[in-house]
């Protein structure tokens, strides 16, 4: 039985009419659609490869998180490292990683960002300070701690993006690692991309208290929540928490956002409505922005074709390097086990042969 | 050569790794003022500044998680466990991400980390204190675990192992932070993965690491009374593993005892007894033996404890009983 607080928390609290200022270039507005429209026609085509068994294992999609995504990580620079988890294939997108590379990657082949090794939980890309997706809930939330103390302690200017799900709120890794943020007073920005549902079960089922946000306090931190669905309202929280941890503050963003789909791949979402789903469809994060862009006069319908046109043949030109590109080779088996590891390691020669 | 405790070469390695690479940090609990739980820090603190002897909360995930993510950045972290017991509340960072790490990210990444923690039954420490998990760690492709015995080697390993790009268990004991020994001096670097032959022998090779190697020494002494020539191989890394010092010495000796503190079945001495197997069946004129704790958590009482842990008699008799030359009767 579902309470009712519970199910008001399950509506999109869309603020459509909030007037919009910009100001960023046009180009970047203008770059920040075309990447949140590249992260929904790369997960279609993802799970239509699916289907098709060009891709395996566990596969989990963004579809409806793209504004959450872009306005987090639009805004970094360079210099920044994120720390991701298993949902992250718009993550390492919006991080200008080529999407052929990451396509390889989910087909399992040698051109891939961890050549075929780690597939779609695992992405990674060193050359963008992107250190990688993991796929223990809450598992990768520790690892932010010694990338903001190496900042720390090189006295070097950078922030680092910890995204994580609401799911791993529950688990006490989450409650560690913000300690020893807060401790450290390290630049770490914890974003929560809270979609409403860890699998199946909602976050009122899985925190004490839902509003993830609140946490924020007790660490010391900046602690806010914002409406995952607006891109803009996303940005410029991030930017205001990237000024912050600039300044030794930690923050802890919670963003509200929804996935369309199951889980993974696999998950037919059976808990859930299909009136929540259409629900949350309706407050759709590009056609949002798009709205915005055209209000604004930054984009026009032409502009809107020209990048539907340029993001299907990018994604369509990904899959055929994919396809392309060959499976490991098994003799590379043992490859990057190691680094320079002594002979008596994998597979020990019989002493006198 | 100077004389000085495990501790005070572990004190010095850390020192001198500090002194010579800045990117070299220590983390763990009560490292700092409090100089350490078995004192291995001791000072560090006010030679070297917080930073860089970093003082953590009881966060055993944390901590791994803490030293993986800096080393992914191009620091050199060693933390310090305080015991390997605590492990446990860390693991998933150990196991599932610095093990893994620069695998699955098809070598984009590496994890250069150090963990250094204590293992082995102390004084009366009872169930939650008292225990030898390093086997499931060598069990984990990815990871390194090293197990030195004596000063000379916890020194000498223990740079070797802040300077090597993998991650790495170093595993300490409880009872050998007291023990004294020569370390060479100057730069002394071991190389990961080698065994020592600690003593020649020509009738049976006791195979052992870490706090169980004195154990296999004393056995020794006590065999030759008997006339009885054994050798003693200290595997000083349990993974790498070297199993072919280990066969070498087999080949000679054709009897072979494992000895270690801990559990039997799925233990170290298992995964030895079967690559002796594998590599020297036809040189073997008796089966491996094992000799290990009782396979129960560690009771509290002296007598249980004693119970409960191997000793060096139980070498001694076994390795006599299997050279045939028991005059004791068992």
């Amino acid at each position: 039985m579902v309470k009712e607080v519970e199910r008001n928390r399950l509506q999109p609290h869309t603020t459509q009419n909030a007037p919009v200022e910009f100001h960023e270039s046009r180009q970047e507005l203008h770059d920040m659609l075309a990447q949140m429209i590249l992260i929904r026609h790369f997960e279609d085509k993802v799970y239509e490869m699916y289907t098709r068994a060009k891709i395996g294992g566990y596969c989990h999609m963004n579809h409806g998180e793209e504004a959450t995504i872009i306005g987090a990580i639009r805004p970094l620079r360079p210099q920044d490292w994120i720390i991701s988890f298993y949902r992250e294939h718009g993550h390492i997108l919006a991080r200008g990683t080529e999407p052929k590379y990451v396509m390889a990657e989910l087909f399992g082949r040698e051109d891939g960002v961890a050549r075929g090794r780690g597939g779609s939980m695992h992405l990674f890309d060193a050359s963008r300070r992107f250190l990688g997706g993991y796929g223990i809930v809450a598992g990768q939330m520790p690892l932010a701690i010694g990338v903001g103390y190496s900042t720390k302690y090189r006295d070097a200017d950078e922030v680092t993006l910890l995204l994580t799900g609401d799911g791993a709120m529950a688990n006490g890794a989450s409650h560690e690692t913000l300690n020893m943020i807060g401790i450290y007073h390290l630049p770490v920005i914890t974003l929560i991309v809270n979609n409403l549902y860890g699998m199946g079960t909602t976050v009122e089922r899985s925190a004490a208290n839902p509003d993830l946000w609140k946490r924020g306090e007790m660490y010391n931190m900046w602690g806010t929540q914002v409406d995952g669905m607006d891109v803009m309202q996303v940005r410029r929280t991030m930017e205001e928490a990237m000024d912050r941890a600039r300044h030794g503050q930690p923050s802890l963003i919670e963003a509200i956002t929804y996935r369309y789909r199951g889980h993974s791949v696999a998950d037919a979402a059976r808990y859930r409505t299909p009136e929540e789903v259409q629900a949350w469809r309706g407050a759709d994060p590009i056609e949002r922005f798009y709205r915005q862009l055209l209000e604004a006069e930054v984009v026009t319908e032409q502009d809107r074709q020209e990048i539907e046109r340029q993001v299907d043949a990018t994604v369509q030109q990904a899959v055929d390097f994919a396809d392309a590109s060959p499976q490991p080779d098994p003799s590379g088996l043992f490859d990057y086990l190691y680094v320079n590891p002594p002979p008596t390691l994998n597979e020990p020669e019989t002493p006198d042969a | 050569m100077p004389e000085m405790t495990y501790r005070q070469a572990l004190h010095d390695a850390l020192r001198e790794e500090m002194q010579r690479d800045p990117n070299v940090f220590l983390l763990g609990e009560e490292i700092g003022i409090f100089g350490g739980s078995y004192k291995v820090t001791e000072g560090l603190i006010d030679e070297f500044g917080p930073q860089r002897v970093l003082e953590t909360p009881i966060s055993e995930g944390g901590i791994i998680g803490l030293a993986t993510g800096a080393s992914m950045t191009g620091l050199r972290p060693v933390a310090e466990i305080m015991t390997i017991n605590f492990i446990v509340v860390g693991m998933d960072q150990l196991v599932n991400n610095a093990a893994k790490i620069p695998y699955m990210f098809g070598g984009e990444a590496k994890a250069p980390i150090v963990i250094r923690t204590p293992s082995g039954a102390g004084h009366q420490l009872a169930s939650q204190h008292s225990q030898v998990l390093e086997s499931w760690f060598a069990y984990v492709p990815g990871m390194y675990v090293i197990a030195p015995s004596t000063p000379a080697d916890a020194k000498g390993l223990l740079k070797a192992s802040i300077r090597d790009d993998n991650p790495i268990l170093f595993v300490e004991n409880v009872l050998l932070y007291n023990e004294k020994g020569e370390v060479p001096e100057g730069e002394h670097i071991l190389p990961l993965g080698k065994a020592d032959v600690k003593r020649e022998g020509e009738d049976i090779t006791l195979i052992a690491y870490s706090r169980a190697v004195h154990m296999a020494l004393a056995a020794a002494d006590a065999l030759a009374e008997q006339g009885i020539s054994a050798e003693v191989v200290d595997l000083r890394s349990l993974r790498p593993l070297d199993i072919e010092t280990v066969v070498s010495s087999v080949r000679k000796t054709n009897h072979a005892i494992v000895l270690h503190e801990g559990w039997k079945r799925y233990g170290a001495g298992a995964e030895i007894a079967a690559e002796i197997q594998e590599h020297a069946f036809d040189d073997l004129d008796h089966p491996v033996e094992r000799i290990t704790g009782a396979e129960v958590p560690l009771p509290y009482a002296t007598s249980l404890e004693r119970a409960a842990l191997p000793r060096v008699e139980d070498v001694v008799m076994r390795a006599a009983f299997i050279l045939g030359r028991d005059k004791v009767g068992v």
